[in-house]
């Protein structure tokens, strides 16, 4: 019997994707874990847009004038702030999640760049610290490699309590990836899967947090910057209460971040995108008279220029990237195209960090596909994108008549959306109206 | 022997101190009095010095300690010698919360009871308590002994990986993928070692000895009720 298109109606509710998601849980019985961030459509950055100069602003000569880029971090209670080129710094990924070949490229570019590199769980290896002028070390839950030595010799700390591809969860490195080194950095028996703890062992609430945090101080002498990362969910209580708790300045991680391997579910469905995030968390602290005071520091699907020029329209001191770092290094790129088929996938769809089998040998352990990404051909990738998107957001910045990228502010732009006019609370295009203000 | 009295200088003054010391400084001895309860007291030390410290401390006290031997006559707040490394941590009285938590070595010896979630995440470290032990201990322990004389709290070594518990009284409930084990003569040997180092006096033919199924290494849809 033929079959009619017409007589084939798709469910709105059960759609293809949907259906085959059921079948393939019915057949694996578990649910489905996968790395890089949230993958359906939200709310973002591209729904803003500048009002460039005309009558009444008056731009800047586009490639002769000046326009700094350079910024402070922690300068709260640290006596050795941070002082960075560009206010594009690199987020915490895993050694584990990501080879040392990967780790070392970050470390070359952000040294080139003059900004910072961060570790993540698993520790800090000597590659990276060797090739990090600045590196920020991250204390997690899990405290994977944990070393009060990695302390004194990193540039700033990061108490990281959540992150926006799985705020409130933990993490999970899964057994293929947990080669000998792996598993000696994190006391942990080779090849098993790793699971991170959801919350610190330590330390409950934010009264503890600013005692640990007090610890960390007085461990490293009162020198270095304390950053505390969030992941974007309650917002506008957990940052007053970070800053409570003596944070230097503020990592906030929106839902687009990613992850090495989370629960997809985990992914798609919690947490808030950056960009409501963002304005919120400038709005608690300008309640609490600590903008610019405390720094913000705002992740989660910054890609361009025009992203971080958004972001710190909004009111964040700098932002950090993580996937598009990646993607930099050769993430997702039409080479090697049959490893890409082997592990079900191709260029461009692929999120198989999990599975240890990263074509460009940036998520992988394997010695083989490791040596695919060469740390200073690699390293040169990422500097380059680095300078693009510095040159990008001065750009903007120039157009709207700044000579500093942190002089950008919410009244630059509008939205194009009604939603993402009521998130970034800027008017929406052409008219006046920012909805939920009278 | 440096004496520091808490009641005349802050925490920031004693750790700066201790912090500062030579590698072959002469100060090795050290007695810290009216601690008052307060936090982070001796923290990052990263010499063989020895600190005596009379009175009650607060959170973290000796936390990330390497080579030093830390003593606290009293009794301890949250987190005692949290990621401890190396050397020596001793309270004469009872610990609260957190006791060594993700401890990568070293010796912690509580001569009184610990609170809950002793051992938590913990990583090489020994820990070795005269007395009880709160619920939640020895969760997500990855490596060393915990060493319970008494008795041990519910869900005892929940999500354990490779660490060794002995507990010489009785257990409440045991945690997910906690299971006790045989007690062989060697581990009789191997508990015999951090209670002769701990200075405790106790029958190590009379403790049981729990530890991982393993069950939980690998995801097993068949296991996911113990997740």
């Amino acid at each position: 019997m033929t079959v009619d298109p017409r007589n084939l109606r798709e469910s709105a509710t059960f759609p293809r994707e949907v259906l085959a998601e059921i079948h393939r849980a019915a057949d694996q019985g578990v649910y489905d874990i996968r790395g890089f961030g949230a993958k359906r459509r939200l709310p973002s950055f591209d729904d803003l847009v500048f009002l460039g100069a005309s009558v009444s602003r008056y731009p800047l000569e586009g490639y002769r004038e000046r326009c700094d880029t350079n910024v402070v971090l922690g300068d709260r209670f640290a006596e050795q702030p941070i002082e960075l080129k560009i206010p594009i710094t690199i987020a915490g990924m895993s050694f584990g999640a990501l080879g040392a070949n990967a780790k070392e490229a970050i470390g070359l570019a952000c040294t080139a760049m003059g900004t910072s590199s961060t570790t993540g769980d698993g520790g800090m290896t000597e590659e990276e610290r060797r090739s990090s002028k600045t590196l920020v070390y991250q204390v997690l839950p899990s405290r994977y490699g944990m070393n009060p030595d990695d302390l004194r010799r990193a540039d700033a700390i990061e108490v990281v309590i959540g992150q926006g591809a799985k705020p409130g969860g933990g993490g999970m490195l899964l057994g293929q990836k947990i080669t000998e080194r792996v598993a000696g950095m994190r006391d942990l028996p080779v090849g098993i899967d790793q699971r991170s703890a959801c919350r610190h062992p330590d330390w409950t609430g934010p009264d503890d947090l600013t005692i640990k945090i007090e610890e960390l101080r007085e461990i490293t002498d009162w020198q270095k910057p304390i950053y505390v990362k969030i992941g974007a969910t309650r917002t506008k209580f957990d940052v007053p209460l970070a800053v409570k708790a003596g944070a230097d300045v503020i990592v906030l991680d929106g839902m687009q971040g990613g992850t090495a391997a989370t629960q997809d579910v985990f992914i798609e469905h919690v947490g808030i995108p950056t960009l409501p995030a963002v304005r919120q968390a400038v709005q608690a602290l300008q309640e609490l008279d600590m903008h610019r005071k405390v720094q913000l520091i705002v992740s989660g699907g910054i890609r361009t220029g025009a992203d971080v020029a958004k972001a710190l329209a909004l009111g964040a001191d700098a932002v950090s990237i993580g996937s598009a770092a990646m993607v930099a290094l050769g993430c997702n790129k039409p080479v090697h195209v049959e490893d890409y088929y082997a592990i079900g996938t191709e260029p461009g769809f692929c999120h198989h960090c999990h599975t240890g089998r990263c074509p460009v040998g940036v998520t992988t352990q394997d010695p083989a596909l490791e040596a695919r990404l060469k740390p200073e051909q690699a390293g040169r990738w990422l500097r380059n994108y680095l300078a693009v998107m510095t040159l990008e957001l001065q750009t903007m910045a120039r157009a709207c008549g700044k000579s500093h990228v942190l002089n950008l502010e919410p009244e630059d732009m509008v939205a194009l959306t009604v939603e993402a006019a009521a998130m970034a609370g800027v008017p929406l295009a052409g008219t006046d109206w920012i909805p939920g203000r009278i | 022997m440096t004496e520091f009295d808490l009641a005349e200088a802050p925490i920031r003054e004693l750790n700066s101190r201790l912090h500062k010391l030579p590698p072959d400084t002469n100060e090795r001895a050290w007695r810290i009095v009216n601690p008052r309860g307060a936090h982070s007291i001796a923290v990052g030390l990263t010499l063989p010095i020895e600190v005596r410290i009379e009175g009650h401390v607060g959170y973290y006290c000796a936390g990330m300690n390497k080579e030093a031997t830390v003593v606290i006559d009293g009794q301890c707040g949250w987190g005692l010698a949290e990621n401890i490394m190396s050397g020596t941590v001793r309270v004469t009285g009872n610990a609260s919360q957190g006791v060594a938590a993700t401890g990568r070595g070293g010796l912690v010896v509580v001569e009184g009871d610990a609170g809950a979630r002793c051992g938590v995440s913990m990583k090489g470290v020994d820990i070795v308590v005269a007395g009880s032990i709160g619920h939640m201990s020895a969760f997500m322990a990855q490596r060393g002994r915990l060493v319970v004389c008494c008795d041990a709290g519910d869900d005892l070594g929940d999500s354990i990986y490779e660490a060794v518990i002995y507990v010489g009284g009785k257990t409440g409930r045991l945690g997910a993928d906690c299971i006790e084990k045989e007690m062989t003569a060697e581990h009789v040997a191997d508990l015999r070692a951090p209670l002769e180092r701990a200075g405790i006096e106790a029958d190590p033919t009379k403790f049981r000895r729990f530890g991982s199924a393993r069950k939980l290494y690998h995801f097993n849809v068949d296991h996911a009720d113990s997740y």
